[in-house]
């Protein structure tokens, strides 16, 4: 898995276009923010994640290659 | 009818494509509202929304190209290719053709900006969307101004159509924001 | 709560006291007191040479960790902030927590350790700006400080100015981020990192944000060195901390203690409890509440806290009596945290609402059976999706409060309301007119 993705719950306006682009790993809360179910992006997805990111309207998702987290 | 560089045929190629342009502008315009108003259903999900404001930017581009191409290369009237994005450089029937020039700089400037969106950042990108509530108004008064055909039944209509439709979708926004900013 | 100062014994530790050594009792020291007590600081060593990175590995060595709560190596931020060009110092003397008081005590009776910090930090990563953050409303303390500033000035100390700005009094305004959004002309809210304000911060320079407390002990070991300040505490968690004690004890106030010290000897040294109590409340309102046998033998230290479901925070130690009720304290602390939001991501701004109502309704309704399911099903709906750890901090305590009163819990799921709710509320909440209602 090398890429990861991130979303910037300040820009997150809650539009759940990813979640409706994403459905195996970006699901809604009651509230209609996305939950990552993982952060990793399994390579077959990749391309779904890229458009996911794309159409987000506030650009709130992020599409990074896989690091390793600070503590 | 014959096809030479100064006949009718470019002329109604002009017009026609004018009027495809206005459309498909009006049907952008309804598709950006709609998705700031984050309307979705079972049938209709929210990416389809984006999907097709941005692609049908990119056809009224295409129809804006036609539109433009057919008026300059047209030998009966001598608009130069700058007119297309310098306003009022040509004197025909000006001011409502200088407005379509206008219309069309707004225009490009949107959709460079949108392709650049990544490295603009999105409060820049979103102060220069705003843009398009600027584009599609003078767009539509260059028809009318320029328009040959305004005073043909179906055209008026079809105008006063785009109008209503983009004053429904406004409000319709409008009210939603209200009833958002009141929770 | 009136800050007062400490016994002037502190019992069983002979290595104390360390920053408290020079309160005195209403007055601020002046300089040459100061200097007195903790002795005259050195910028240059004795051949003249400046050695600013001789600071950072002493504090390295020393392990000097952050005391506004997060706990960060204070030496390995430094490191991060220096060699990056020009740098801007902040010192955060905000203490946003509502219960907490040992940054106000600092900087009113302990100023000058605090500003040698600064003038040190400052030194050391090359920053040509230094700020000390105070809430703006405490006009008095501002004066003081300009006061005390000023004084150094004519003195000839801190090369460079130290500004005292007023900052927003929200609670998630003293967050780092925040502090450089607002020096950068914004709102005092928390942004999203990457980057964090070490890498790009007031005015895109690196800029090193700490805790008056830790300033001050960066004082104290430029002085003496980091094998004096690893002569208190414990080898993973050495040097003194301020701990601020409140609740049913019989003096409240600001100790300093050795890390590692029991929670338990902490409130003996604030004269012990002046109730029968049921819990401790330890970090604050971002920290964890634990059961007071649980809690009474635990060291006080970030490691030792956390192994048992706590969290050391910013030292705040509250003790909760057994005639108070651990739910409705703490439904009215989650109620004040979800006011305090900065409103900025979804989950946090209807989530935290959503649980101050369902611990609210667990510790003033209840009798449904339902309410200990409710919290329990949006707590993982809010941790964690925030730009900052706000929503973390209130999770954290509504977590913790249902697990050490989960024999309260279960009584009020099934038959509403104790006695307890009724008795006055300990735990300190500012009122609205007390409140900063802006953001800018």
């Amino acid at each position: 898995m090398s890429h990861q993705l991130r979303v910037n719950p300040i820009a997150c306006n809650g539009h759940g276009v990813c979640a409706e682009l994403l459905p195996e790993i970006i699901e809604l809360d009651p509230w209609g923010y996305p939950i990552l179910r993982s952060a990793m992006v399994p390579p077959a997805l990749v391309v779904h994640a890229r458009r996911a990111v794309a159409t987000c309207p506030t650009l709130a998702l992020l599409l990074e290659r896989a690091q390793n987290r600070r503590p | 009818m014959s096809f030479a560089l100064n006949g009718p045929a470019l002329w109604y190629a002009t017009r026609a494509t004018g009027v495809v342009t206005l459309l498909l502008l009006t049907g952008t315009m309804l598709l950006g509202i709609v998705t700031a108003g984050r309307f979705a259903s079972e049938d209709w999900p929210r990416f389809l929304t984006v999907g097709l404001h941005r692609n049908t930017t990119l056809l009224v581009l295409v129809f804006l190209a036609l539109h433009v191409g057919t008026t300059v290369v047209d030998t009966y009237t001598s608009i130069p290719a700058t007119a297309a994005v310098i306003p009022f450089v040509s004197s025909y029937k000006s001011p409502w053709l200088g407005l379509g020039a206008v219309a069309a700089d707004l225009l490009i400037a949107v959709m460079v900006t949108s392709l650049l969106r990544n490295r603009l950042g999105f409060r820049a990108w979103r102060g220069l969307h705003w843009l398009a509530y600027a584009c599609w108004p003078v767009a539509l008064i260059h028809a009318m101004g320029t328009g040959t055909d305004r005073r043909t039944l179906w055209v008026f209509a079809a105008a006063l159509g785009c109008v209503a439709a983009v004053a429904a979708a406004a409000t319709w926004r409008l009210a939603m924001a209200a009833r958002a900013g009141s929770r | 709560m009136t800050v007062t100062a400490p016994p002037a014994a502190q019992a069983g530790s002979a290595a104390l006291p360390r920053l408290l050594a020079g309160v005195g009792h209403q007055l601020v020291p002046g300089l040459a007191e100061h200097e007195r007590e903790y002795g005259t600081l050195w910028l240059r060593g004795r051949s003249g040479q400046r050695r600013p990175e001789r600071l950072i590995d002493m504090v390295e060595a020393a392990g000097l960790t952050g005391r506004g709560g997060a706990g960060f190596p204070t030496g390995r931020k430094m490191r991060a902030v220096a060699g990056r060009g020009e740098a801007v110092v902040v010192a955060n003397g905000a203490e946003g927590e509502p219960a907490s008081a040992k940054d106000r005590l600092l900087l009113t009776y302990l100023p000058h350790l605090v500003l040698d910090g600064i003038t040190l930090a400052a030194d050391a990563v090359g920053a040509a700006e230094a700020h000390l953050c105070v809430h703006r409303q405490e006009h008095d303390l501002i004066d003081g400080l300009a006061a005390v500033v000023a004084e150094r000035r004519r003195a000839g100390l801190d090369p460079v100015p130290i500004q005292i700005t007023g900052i927003p009094g929200r609670y998630v305004s003293s967050e780092q981020s925040s502090i450089a959004r607002y020096l950068n002309g914004g709102p005092a809210k928390p942004t999203f990192s990457p980057p964090r304000p070490h890498e790009s911060g007031v005015r895109g320079r690196p800029t090193l944000v700490n805790n008056v407390e830790t300033l001050a002990h960066v004082a104290l070991i430029a002085r003496h060195g980091d094998s004096w300040f690893r002569g208190a505490g414990l080898p993973s968690a050495p040097g003194s901390m301020l701990v601020t004690v409140d609740g049913a004890v019989r003096w409240p106030g600001v100790y300093e203690i050795e890390l590692g010290t029991a929670a338990g000897e902490v409130v003996m040294l604030a004269g012990g409890p002046a109730e029968d109590l049921q819990a401790l409340l330890i970090g604050g309102y971002f920290g964890a509440w634990l059961p007071v046998e649980v809690a009474w033998p635990v060291p006080m230290t970030r490691a030792g806290l956390r192994a048992v479901g706590g969290a050391l925070g910013a030292g705040v130690v509250i003790a909760l009596p057994g005639s108070s009720c651990g739910l409705a304290e703490t439904a009215r602390v989650v109620r004040y945290l979800a006011e305090q939001g900065a409103g900025q991501c979804g989950p946090c701004l209807m989530g935290l609402p959503a649980l101050a109502g369902a611990v609210a309704d667990l510790a003033f309704q209840g009798g449904r059976g339902t309410a200990v399911d409710a919290i329990a099903g949006l707590l993982p709906l809010i941790e964690g999706r925030g730009a900052c750890r706000h929503p973390d901090g209130a999770t954290q305590l509504a977590r913790s409060a249902v697990r050490a009163f989960i024999a309260d819990a279960r009584w009020h799921d099934r038959c509403g309301p104790c006695d307890g709710v009724r008795r006055a509320p300990l735990l300190p909440i500012p009122g609205d007119e007390e409140q900063d209602w802006n953001w800018t």
